[in-house]
């Protein structure tokens, strides 16, 4: 099965990095084919920022997403372009701090920024949160592989916080579960 | 060494395989969207003995890669279609003087400098023709992350075997996105033929290639780019010896164009077939994927020299069709070699073509009746 997710919001969140750390985590730790792309602008900081996962059993062919059904959005101008667009079945975690609209379709609010300020210390933490969101509102890969990912992608001397910052979105998505 | 999976872009995957190829020098001018070749190249490369060197521009990084290969290295510069056009004048120059390089160009919309970050297949002409004379180069089109770790060893191979410049045509889509990729530890590397010390410096052997006579080895050469006798020195007035020349250096490369093919022939009984390279075969494995046994699909990567021959093997063909993020430069060249029906499908501005648009240039060349059509997408 060809599952597509769309991670957006602004330059400088981490985004693209969010989208490396889940996809080496399906490729390479998860025994999943895997592509990844990104929108790729001449913006720096501050800019528009999209990437893509595709993660699926069989080799993929097609390497752009063509409809994702999970989506990570970290800024209203992201929500507006991709998400606005999202099908009913589709699953959506959204940064409240960022983004004020909701879909129709599920939709968890991942406070990331704030609670990586709050408990962390700093907002860097808030791109990890979300991937800890998504895996628990998803279940896309097993915890092991998310966390193997995270840890060999992060500096030296984070991955505590790192390890708390996936804890966080897991508990931000179980507490809102029905 | 052992071989390592490594989930990386097409770029970095590319820098990994010229390293595993026995690529010992790079000089390049860091151009987007092929950066990542020069950066992971730059980290690399002086750990395993190797220079790194940035350029002032994209003549001296071509001219430093023929000299680098000439001190006996194999060589490698990258970048986009702007630094593309100002090597041209040194690429003939290393086809003039049998220099083998490799010479990567992840291509971004053009012409002139275009759209810097968004894929594109425009320079697939220029790869061929654009400097001046007659000559002949080879040029590798990868459609994967893995495809540019393996033809890029595949490159320097070729290089070394014809003595001439080889390109790896990439594009923006495969250099950027990521995939899991097998870096093998255990590449072979087949070293350039050295001059014998009772050999002449540019008299060829049997397949038309002559001994490189590495500087430094006490060999005593000549080289220039004017036309020159079997001794090296520059003979302008014979046309004779000129013809000779000429056509000995694009014979050695496309006397071999059927032998050195690497192709993929999909469904050769199918009726509509689709001939692609670079990013748009992924589109086309997904129209083939999505429609099981319906459509052919011959897969090249390599561009040039085109393997002609190989269209005979689609025996029940009744139109190639030619999805191309250009207007229609390999579909001109399949044109030349068949009396089937050719569809161009072009599609320019970055995006890759989709699936529903070639399954529209699938029904469209399902009809075709003249010798060239453009189907607009």
């Amino acid at each position: 099965m060809r599952q597509e997710i769309r991670f957006s919001g602004l330059g400088g969140q981490g985004i693209i990095t969010a989208a490396v750390i889940l996809g080496r985590a399906a490729a390479l730790y998860g025994g999943k084919h895997v592509v990844q792309t990104q929108s790729y602008g001449p913006e720096a900081r501050g800019g528009a920022s999209a990437s893509a996962v595709i993660i699926s059993d069989e080799p993929i062919h097609y390497p752009k997403v063509t409809e994702p059904h999970i989506y990570a959005i970290m800024s209203e101008e992201a929500y507006k372009k991709y998400g606005a667009n999202a099908s009913a079945d589709a699953v959506m975690l959204v940064d409240p701090g960022y983004v004020t609209s909701r879909p129709d379709c599920t939709c968890y609010e991942v406070a990331a920024t704030a609670e990586a300020k709050a408990r962390l210390g700093k907002p860097v933490f808030a791109n990890v949160i979300m991937l800890g969101g998504l895996l628990e509102a998803t279940g896309i890969i097993s915890y092991e592989a998310l966390e193997h990912a995270v840890l060999d992608s992060v500096p030296k001397g984070t991955e505590e916080n790192n390890k708390k910052a996936l804890a966080i979105g897991m508990e931000l998505v179980r507490e809102q579960r029905p | 060494m052992t071989d390592k999976t490594e989930f990386l872009n097409g770029n970095t995957a590319c820098a990994e395989g010229a390293i595993a190829a026995g690529c010992r020098f790079f000089a390049g001018y860091p151009i987007t969207p092929s950066t990542e070749v020069a950066e992971r190249m730059a980290a690399r490369l002086p750990k395993v003995g190797g220079t790194f060197i940035q350029m002032e521009d994209e003549l001296a990084s071509m001219a430093a890669i023929i000299g680098g290969a000439w001190a006996g290295a194999r060589t490698m510069t990258a970048t986009s279609g702007p630094g593309f056009s100002l090597m041209m004048e040194n690429i003939g120059y290393a086809a003039m003087t049998e220099t083998p390089c490799v010479v990567v160009n992840v291509q971004r919309g053009g012409p002139s400098t275009g759209q810097p970050t968004m894929a594109a297949q425009g320079d697939m002409i220029q790869a061929r023709f654009g400097s001046h004379g007659d000559y002949s180069i080879i040029a590798l089109a990868p459609s994967s992350v893995q495809e540019m770790f393996d033809l890029t060893v595949k490159a320097f191979d070729l290089a070394d075997r014809f003595r001439t410049p080889v390109f790896l045509m990439a594009d923006e889509t495969i250099g950027h996105m990521r995939e899991k990729v097998i870096l093998r530890g255990d590449v072979e590397i087949i070293p350039r033929r050295e001059l014998g010390s009772d050999e002449l410096p540019c008299k060829p052997d049997a397949n038309g290639v002559p001994g490189f006579g590495t500087f430094g080895n006490g060999h005593g050469v000549h080289i220039t780019g004017l036309t020159h006798d079997e001794r090296g020195y520059p003979a302008t007035d014979s046309a004779a010896l000129h013809e000779n020349l000429v056509r000995r250096q694009v014979g050695k490369i496309e006397n071999f164009r059927n032998e050195i093919a690497d192709v993929d022939i999909v469904n050769p009984d199918a009726e509509v077939i689709f001939i692609s390279y670079g990013a748009p075969t992924r589109a086309v494995q997904q129209l083939l994927a999505d429609y099981p046994g319906v459509y052919g699909h011959f897969n090249l990567r390599i561009v040039w020299p085109f393997p002609d021959a190989k269209l005979a093997e689609f025996r029940a063909a009744k139109a190639f069709v030619v999805p191309e993020m250009n207007l229609g430069q390999i579909a001109r060249e399949v044109r030349m070699h068949t009396n089937v029906p050719v569809v161009t499908a072009p599609k320019l501005g970055g995006a890759l073509h989709s699936v529903d648009e070639l399954k529209h240039a699938a029904d469209v060349a399902a009809t075709a009746t003249g010798t060239f059509t453009e189907v607009l997408l």
